[in-house]
């Protein structure tokens, strides 16, 4: 299967990704050699085979529902690249 | 004193025979001389003395473990409270976390000092430490050639004496191929038996972290201290930790290996496939018998590895936004503009890639096709391995399809990278233990062979690198030191 830079812009565009212009063939390539790899598992029947999502097909683990973390916003803030009166700032969303 | 094994450095300090804050400064000198070998991102010495301190001090009252006073290192990609955190990443190049990882708290508390954080490729993505935005860890035995990936640092630090030990994380290979071509043992564990809890996510169904050490001796050392229960981490399993030392002396006499027919195909390098028959012969000289098996679904272990890894890690790394912490672009023009140029301008080519493809196998109309599909091929791959391992005790055969590449030979084509990974991605996928041993050479570069084990058989796969390593002395070769000049 072979993707365009079309694609590869619109799945950029998706992941929220800065390609350069200048590297989206490279990427078309690279993304087209990956899925014709991955094309090698349309050759196996799978039908009816259950999906493995943890090798020991263990189950999230529940617990009580009760307060465990404490309040740190200070500790987290202090390593974000723009904050204000305890809030995280972005360019303005709504004009 | 840097030739020491875990043990012989613990009898030296209970003993008094050199103090940790000695050991450490002796570390700390050889990490200075060999900068060249770039297997460090982040040196910590002045924790790192404080730390050795108060291990003298704990020595002193006759307190402490098997790791008090011992100098080892992190990879990168170990959340260190007040410590710079890269991942390998220009991303997090000015993070500095916020909290420890488990392992890391769990080493701190054993009284091990922490030299410092070691290189890797970006957010473990790599097979040989190149895409690292600090550049490539040089590989010790020839410094023109990759020390492997990701763990590249972890295995240059082992190798090259610069740390006593390291951790290293493995999610399709990366603790056990730089192991191996750095001539070390590296043990990647059963999923859920260490916590990947401050251990940056890359893909968390196959993240797993472990110990590198020299020998096998000395990763039971560590393990026992990394491995265990864990509640901050959901995909923990509460099962008990044995004595990992207790077991290594076991007679190895009767033990069933099994050779899977798919690890010796036309694709391994027949020099490599010698050093691996030979250690087989070894195995059979300590009673060992060997028996043909076969998987047959393994051929499709890298296009399923390559569509779970790259959708676990589109979603995994979405978290970095230029929003709440790490890399974020000068002047954005508006929200989409700082999220896209964040992660543009700070994500190299193969963490790209990875994003792009996994984005993509995620897309609506696409997820049957590639994740669905992927995960089924994973099932398969796993009862292959679960069969397998009814019929014999462990699995054998070749950590790598070569040995080090010259740095630069393989960056052109990230597929040819990816099959590097050949005889690694399977065990991930499953989830089970394999251990990586020095078992030999082939013009001067270092062989690895892999030991696959059931779940949690961490025990008995150290047991038998332990019985091989009595029996020869691979795992006591060291590199001739590059000096500063050499590079």
């Amino acid at each position: 299967m072979s993707l365009t830079t079309d694609d590869v812009k619109k799945i950029a565009h998706l992941a929220r990704l800065g390609i350069v212009d200048q590297q989206m063939n490279d990427y078309a390539r690279d993304l087209s050699a990956m899925l014709d790899l991955m094309a090698q598992m349309d050759n196996l029947d799978t039908t009816g085979i259950l999906p493995m999502a943890h090798p020991m097909d263990q189950t999230q683990r529940l617990r009580p529902d009760s307060v465990t973390e404490t309040n740190q916003r200070e500790a987290f803030q202090a390593i974000a690249p723009q904050t204000e009166a305890g809030l995280y700032l972005v360019p303005k969303v709504i004009e | 004193m840097h030739d020491k094994t875990l043990a012989e450095l613990a009898t030296g300090l209970k003993t008094r025979e050199f103090s940790s804050v000695e050991l450490t400064h002796a570390y700390l000198n050889r990490i200075q001389r060999h900068q060249a070998l770039n297997a460090y991102i982040t040196v910590t010495e002045e924790r790192a003395l404080a730390q050795a301190q108060a291990a003298d001090d704990r020595l002193a009252k006759g307190e402490g473990t098997a790791l008090t006073g011992i100098p080892l290192a992190h990879k990168d990609i170990f959340c260190t409270l007040g410590i710079k955190t890269s991942c390998g990443s220009k991303m997090l190049d000015t993070f500095t976390a916020p909290y420890d990882a488990t392992v890391v708290e769990r080493l701190d508390q054993a009284g091990a000092v922490m030299l410092g954080k070691l290189n890797m490729d970006e957010f473990a993505m790599g097979s040989s430490n190149e895409t690292s935005f600090y550049g490539p860890a040089h590989n010790p035995w020839n410094s023109e050639c990759v020390p492997g990936g990701s763990s590249g640092g972890s295995a240059v630090a082992v190798a090259a004496r610069l740390a006593a030990a390291a951790t290293g994380t493995d999610t399709g290979g990366s603790i056990r191929q730089p192991a191996a071509f750095c001539g070390i043992t590296g043990l990647k564990p059963t999923y859920g038996r260490v916590s990947r809890y401050g251990m940056i996510a890359y893909a968390s169904s196959l993240d797993q972290g472990g110990p590198m050490t020299r020998s096998a001796e000395d990763a039971a050392v560590l393990m026992q201290v990394m491995a265990g229960f864990d509640p901050k981490d959901s995909t923990s399993v509460a099962l008990p930790v044995p004595d990992y030392r207790a077991s290594l002396d076991d007679s190895l006499a009767g033990l069933k290996i099994g050779l899977p027919k798919q690890f010796f195909s036309d694709q391994l390098d027949s020099r490599i496939a010698k050093v691996i028959q030979d250690a087989i012969a070894d195995y059979q000289k300590l009673g060992a018998t060997i028996h043909d098996v076969s998987l047959p679904s393994l051929n499709l272990a890298i296009p399923a590895y390559y569509v779970i890894a790259s959708a676990e890690c589109s979603s995994n790394l979405s978290r970095y936004d230029g929003v709440r912490f790490g890399y974020r672009c000068q002047n954005p023009a508006d929200l989409t503009d700082l999220y896209t140029r964040s992660r543009g301008e700070a994500f190299g080519a193969e963490v790209k890639r990875r994003i792009l493809m996994g984005t993509y196998a995620l897309s609506a109309g696409y997820y049957d096709a590639y994740y669905l599909k992927a995960q089924q091929v994973r099932r398969l791959i796993r009862d292959d391995f679960k069969r397998a391992l009814t019929e014999v005790d462990v699995l054998m055969g070749p950590v790598t399809p070569g040995t080090a590449f010259k740095i630069g030979a393989k960056t052109a084509d990230p597929l040819q990278m990816y099959l590097e990974d050949i005889y690694t991605i399977a065990i991930n996928l499953a989830g089970l233990p394999a251990l990586s041993l020095p078992a030999g050479f082939v013009e001067g570069l270092p062989v690895g062979l892999q030991v696959i084990g059931d779940y949690f058989a961490e025990a008995r796969l150290l047991n038998i690198g332990h019985g091989y390593q009595q029996l020869t002395d691979w795992h006591l070769q060291a590199p001739v030191q590059p000096t500063q000049e050499d590079l």
